[in-house]
């Protein structure tokens, strides 16, 4: 089938439609934000922050206030260009992300033809995996550009985490390509009609959750942060704004990675049984599906503790990478079979 | 080095564990001094034998881990699904045992409204961190303040350095002063931690709520 690629909206539409998704993205980092704090309370038999505001809801409003009228300081060793934008490397790539991720199908709102989503790029895994590659540079650059070692050891063990990690991504999103013939994310989502991916790519979607807690550097993969042992890893050195950045940029990206995960498994906006709702609600599917990803990303961090590094490069290299090479090969000989 | 050895050779053979030939020569018999005094006790009994299961192959491992992770996943909704245990402290408070120290009191008899305390400065005898200054002066008919002969007219705890182990409570031969269980302590100043003996002699607000029998 062919997907409405490069279906072109007018000029007005397309503007209007990036602010909206924009303010949309930037909206739900706060929501995760407290959602995980007081999520993880719950899973810790605490109530989490509930005295700024009703049930605390305006406790990530005073961190980000707090943060950013802090002093902003770089020490005397860093490397003072880099040090300054690597912080913003890391969110502009989280916020070019959230880009691809469609909310819903093409609507008809007052006559004019809108595709819920930024842009239906005819290669939407690669450009998603282009902006992940480039956001290692802010991590990077973040940590080596500081001038210390912890951040340098934190910047170091980022850079090979990531690059494991996004091989075994990256094949476990293969199976799906082929088993749905498109790169279009729209594409992929009006190929789960029948069948959401989750149930015959269900390796693939364990694989790729797997890996994408190591994208996120998320526990129990959070080896760049690992507090106990390097301080707070390639952001040990940033304060203020340029840590809120790196700390809005975390959340975005899982809010990105739940939405990839929703796109690519669990059927987009579609509902299973049949159920066809009216095209506003797709976005709210979409929504309501990110949010139990966010949550199975919140529960396991309360879960599992950090492994260690040699656990963790053996694990993506010997368990992971076999497991979506096999996958993925596996996939295309029976979609070669059967088709 | 062989002497470093031979405590560990002494309870192996008590133990009945056999020592390799060669080793014992001449060392355990032609030894002098014991080390270790072993009389009356048989190590043996105190030998835990550790049986560890074998390493699983790689496969079990893998599925171990999976099955784990599921597990421990399910442990922490468990805790999910339960109330929290916090104690919202400022509105609630945790209620205290009745033997809990906590501010000190001064106490009057009811019937008379005389002050307990004679000054006779035991307490601040006893007091190990000196937090206490009694300075006493003598009971006149007019102007009785205690039952005794003397009264105590400064008497002053500087709750900044008190420790609150009760030792005044033990030493007081009148009962006058007593912990309390007020804890909340706090406060700008230091010097608005000194407690006079207006302070002391005032029924608290008694906002500590007192632990019931069996709570």
């Amino acid at each position: 089938m062919i997907a409405l690629v490069g279906y072109y909206e007018p000029w007005w539409i397309q503007i209007l439609k990036s602010i909206v998704i924009f303010a949309v993205g930037l909206q739900l980092v706060p929501v995760v934000l407290l959602a995980e704090r007081k999520l993880l309370g719950r899973f810790q038999s605490r109530y989490g922050p509930n005295r700024v505001g009703p049930f605390g809801a305006l406790q990530p409003l005073a961190d980000i206030l707090k943060l950013l009228t802090k002093e902003q300081f770089r020490p005397s060793t860093s490397i003072g260009f880099l040090f300054a934008i690597a912080p913003i490397i890391s969110i502009v790539t989280a916020v070019m992300a959230l880009a691809i991720i469609p909310f819903g199908d093409v609507q008809d709102i007052f006559g004019t033809k809108v595709g819920l989503y930024g842009i239906d790029v005819s290669i939407g895994p690669l450009y998603l995996f282009a902006m992940s590659g480039i956001a290692f540079y802010g991590i990077m650059l973040g940590g080596w550009s500081s001038g210390s070692k912890y951040s340098f050891l934190g910047a170091m063990r980022g850079a090979a985490q990531l690059i494991s990690y996004e091989v075994s991504q990256g094949l476990a999103l293969v199976g799906v390509i082929i088993t749905a013939q498109t790169l279009s994310l729209t594409g992929i989502v009006n190929a789960q009609k029948g069948m959401w991916y989750l149930i015959p790519q269900f390796m693939g979607f364990l694989i790729f959750l797997v890996a994408s807690f190591a994208e996120t550097n998320r526990a129990p993969f959070d080896l760049t942060e690992a507090d106990a042992e390097l301080v707070g890893g390639y952001n040990t050195e940033f304060g203020g704004g340029r840590f809120a950045s790196y700390y809005f940029a975390e959340y975005l990206n899982v809010v990105v990675v739940s939405g990839i995960v929703t796109t690519v498994f669990l059927g987009g906006w579609l509902l299973p049984f049949g159920i066809d709702p009216p095209g506003w609600v797709d976005p709210f599917v979409v929504l309501g599906k990110m949010a139990l990803i966010t949550f199975l990303f919140i529960w396991v961090r309360a879960t599992l503790p950090r492994l260690r590094y040699d656990q963790l490069m053996s694990f993506g290299w010997k368990v992971l990478l076999p497991l979506a090479t096999l996958n993925a090969l596996v996939t295309a000989i029976l979609v070669t079979v059967t088709h | 080095m062989a002497g470093e050895e031979r405590p560990q050779e002494e309870i192996r053979r008590a133990a009945g564990v056999p020592i390799a030939e060669g080793r014992g020569e001449g060392g355990i018999e032609g030894r002098g001094a014991v080390t270790l005094n072993l009389t009356g006790w048989s190590p043996g009994e105190d030998v835990i034998v550790v049986t560890r299961t074998p390493a699983p192959g790689p496969a079990r491992a893998a599925w171990r881990t999976f099955v784990e992770t599921l597990r421990g996943l399910g442990t922490t909704f468990g805790r999910f699904r339960e109330t929290p245990t916090t104690v919202q402290y400022p509105e609630q408070k945790t209620p205290v045992y009745p033997r809990f120290r906590g501010r000190h009191k001064l106490h009057k008899f009811e019937d008379t409204g005389l002050e307990k305390c004679v000054g006779c400065s035991l307490c601040a005898a006893a007091c190990p961190s000196d937090c206490i200054r009694v300075v006493a002066a003598e009971n006149t008919p007019e102007n009785r303040i205690s039952a005794g002969e003397r009264y105590a007219a400064v008497y002053e705890i500087n709750l900044s350095r008190c420790i609150f182990c009760g030792y005044c409570e033990i030493a007081c031969p009148f009962d006058a002063i007593t912990m309390g269980h007020e804890y909340e302590l706090s406060d700008y100043d230091r010097t608005d931690l000194i407690f006079t003996k207006e302070m002391l002699l005032a029924e608290p607000l008694e906002r500590a709520p007192l632990r019931t029998e069996g709570e």
